[in-house]
């Protein structure tokens, strides 16, 4: 029997479930624990923390999280990977070595700290040298709106990590490393897999991409046979037990909840899909058309097949920007006719911003209970609601419009149409818009750096 | 015979900006070329009009008895831009879920397609 390699995720987004890194050391034999901390528009709240205190900036939840899971790490020598680093990849590490050493364990972490993937301070820098960062939906020029940018962050790969592994490092923290590089970059560090072998670093990232979101691969969030899946409240988050040869298997420690089947890995293999022929990682291109699936026993599914062709010469970067503000309010009707005082409610209110002369870059509303989530396709269904949640959002340049706008709503609750309540959190709060801005750089405009402390 | 799409396939959503992805799987294997041949681009393009503002892509994942469709401009902006309750299309999934296809007597009888009731 060749080896295999036991790659456990523990969690699938900041804010995911605090129990799951414990969980998945505690249940059963794991080599690494990978956990995915970082969305599309978290690196630009982590670059505003910084700003307020140059020891901020990273993801302060993974300091629990290592605490929670130090014993298995110090005494049974797994080993943690992380893009909890977020714009601060060494406050990071050493708010987790304060931690430790707190512990009694000083001296027992080797942390490996990759870097290099920020590029706020190189955008002059790279503008000026021709790169002109397009925005990849709509084509502009970064130039159009640089004045406010707050974040740009590569997306790297594998190789930094497997660098730090290489090294010694016991615990990796990275900023934005792909989510995917996280899973890939162990299997390929302990097989050895070499920078072209295309299939298996496709099947390292594929892999990546089953596990990264906690337990949407393993009964979360399924829509199939919703009802069947057992003991959610005790639910397993995945496991991949990599072999050399690229091929592996999903499972979950036995005696946890959920469920891992060919139906529950597929939804999540779709899951934020584009082209699948070619998924497209700083490491490799994935072929999604090439997965093979197979139920090898209870929660075990077998995934071979895979092909993959050579990486682009590209690397997405993630850039933010300060885009206006918006503010959503909400009341909610009860029944009789709960939609169609809301709607009354909503005629109401927008003539009075029209009387006011409040003009907005978009006003939306929604009726939660009829028609938000499905719009016209919902069709009638929400006609005899036993209660209807009216939600108005505006967004807009000028901030001063958008607070004017949030004093107009609790108002109706006494001089709009009547059964209404639920305005128990009063004004709603004005947020400032950060959007985000895909691009992509050479490959060559950026050197990653690794070292272990 | 009319055959409802929630009875033959399941389905899951996501985002990537302002477009919304729906992966949609066979319950059965042998239900596939049903969705194959079926569900279009322009068919699913018909259900979201009015919906979503931009067009359809769709992808054929035969090896997942799955496809894929990318619906452009369904998130008011996406991400943080957007207003909507569901701003990263979550629930996409289960909106195109409730298409009904027009799947010929003889085909629906030969792959045991459960009639819409």
């Amino acid at each position: 029997m060749s080896r295999v390699v036991r790659v456990a995720g523990g969690q699938g987004f900041w804010g995911d479930w605090p129990e799951a890194p414990r969980r998945q050391v505690e249940g059963g034999p794991v080599d690494y624990l990978m956990l995915d901390y970082l969305a599309e528009v978290t690196m630009s709240i982590l670059q505003k923390q910084k700003e307020r205190d140059a020891a901020m900036g990273y993801a302060r939840d993974f300091v629990g999280a290592m605490e929670s899971v130090l014993p298995a790490v110090v005494e049974r020598g797994v080993k943690v990977i992380a893009n909890a680093g977020g714009v601060n990849p060494e406050a990071c590490a050493a708010a987790v070595q304060a931690m430790a050493a707190r512990a009694g364990h000083a001296g027992a972490l080797r942390i490996g700290i990759v870097t290099g993937d920020n590029l706020l301070p190189r955008i002059d820098e790279l503008l000026a040298a021709g790169h002109a960062l397009h925005n990849m939906d709509t084509g502009e020029p970064l130039s159009v709106v640089r004045d406010r940018v707050i974040a740009a962050n590569a997306y790297i790969g594998s190789t930094p990590i497997v660098e730090a592994l290489a090294k010694g490092a016991n615990v990796v923290i990275t900023g934005r490393s792909t989510d995917t590089a996280l899973t890939m970059a162990p299997l390929r560090h302990e097989f050895g897999w070499g920078a072209a072998e295309w299939d298996k670093l496709a099947a390292g990232i594929i892999a990546g991409h089953i596990i990264e979101c906690g337990a949407q691969c393993s009964g979360g969030n399924c829509l199939h046979d919703w009802r069947g899946i057992e003991n959610l409240a005790d639910v397993g988050y995945p496991i991949v037990e990599g072999n050399a040869d690229g091929t592996f298997v999903v499972t979950k420690h036995p005696g946890t909840g959920g469920r891992v089947s060919v139906p529950t890995v597929t939804e999540q293999l779709v899951y934020e899909m584009g082209d699948p022929h070619a998924y497209i990682t700083p490491d490799v291109v994935a072929d999604f058309t090439s997965i093979r699936l197979e139920q090898a026993g209870n929660d075990r599914v077998r995934v071979f097949g895979i092909k993959g062709a050579p990486a682009t010469d590209k690397l997405k970067v993630s850039i933010a920007y300060r885009s206006g503000f918006k503010a959503v309010g909400s009341l909610v009707y009860a029944w009789p006719d709960a939609l169609e005082k809301a709607q009354l409610a909503d005629r109401v209110l927008r003539e009075r911003l029209d009387r006011l002369g409040l003009h907005f870059e978009k006003v939306l509303s929604e009726f939660v209970g009829a028609s938000a989530t499905h719009g016209p396709l919902a069709g009638d269904a929400g006609r005899n609601a036993p209660e209807v949640q009216y939600r108005i959002g505006v967004r807009d340049a000028d901030k001063r419009k958008v607070e004017r706008f949030t004093r107009e709503i609790v108002p109706l609750v006494l001089n709009g149409p009547p059964s209404v309540t639920g305005f128990a959190g009063g004004r709603p709060k004005v947020e400032e818009i950060v959007a985000y801005w895909p691009a992509l750089v050479d490959k060559r405009m950026v050197q990653t750096r690794v070292e272990v402390r | 015979m009319r055959v409802r799409l929630l009875d033959i396939a399941h389905a899951r959503s996501g985002d990537k900006g302002d477009t919304a992805n729906v992966g949609v799987i066979a319950l059965r294997p042998e239900w596939y070329p049903v969705l194959a041949t079926h569900l279009t681009r322009d068919r699913v393009a018909r259900h979201f009009a009015g919906v979503i503002e931009g067009g359809v892509d769709r992808y054929e994942l035969p090896n997942l008895k799955a496809l894929n469709f990318l619906l452009h401009g369904a998130l008011d902006g996406g991400g943080t831009l957007s207003l909507k309750t569901d701003a990263q299309g979550k629930v996409y999934s289960t909106a195109l879920l409730r298409i009904e296809l027009d799947v010929p007597d003889a085909e629906a009888r030969a792959a045991g397609l459960p009639e819409a009731p």
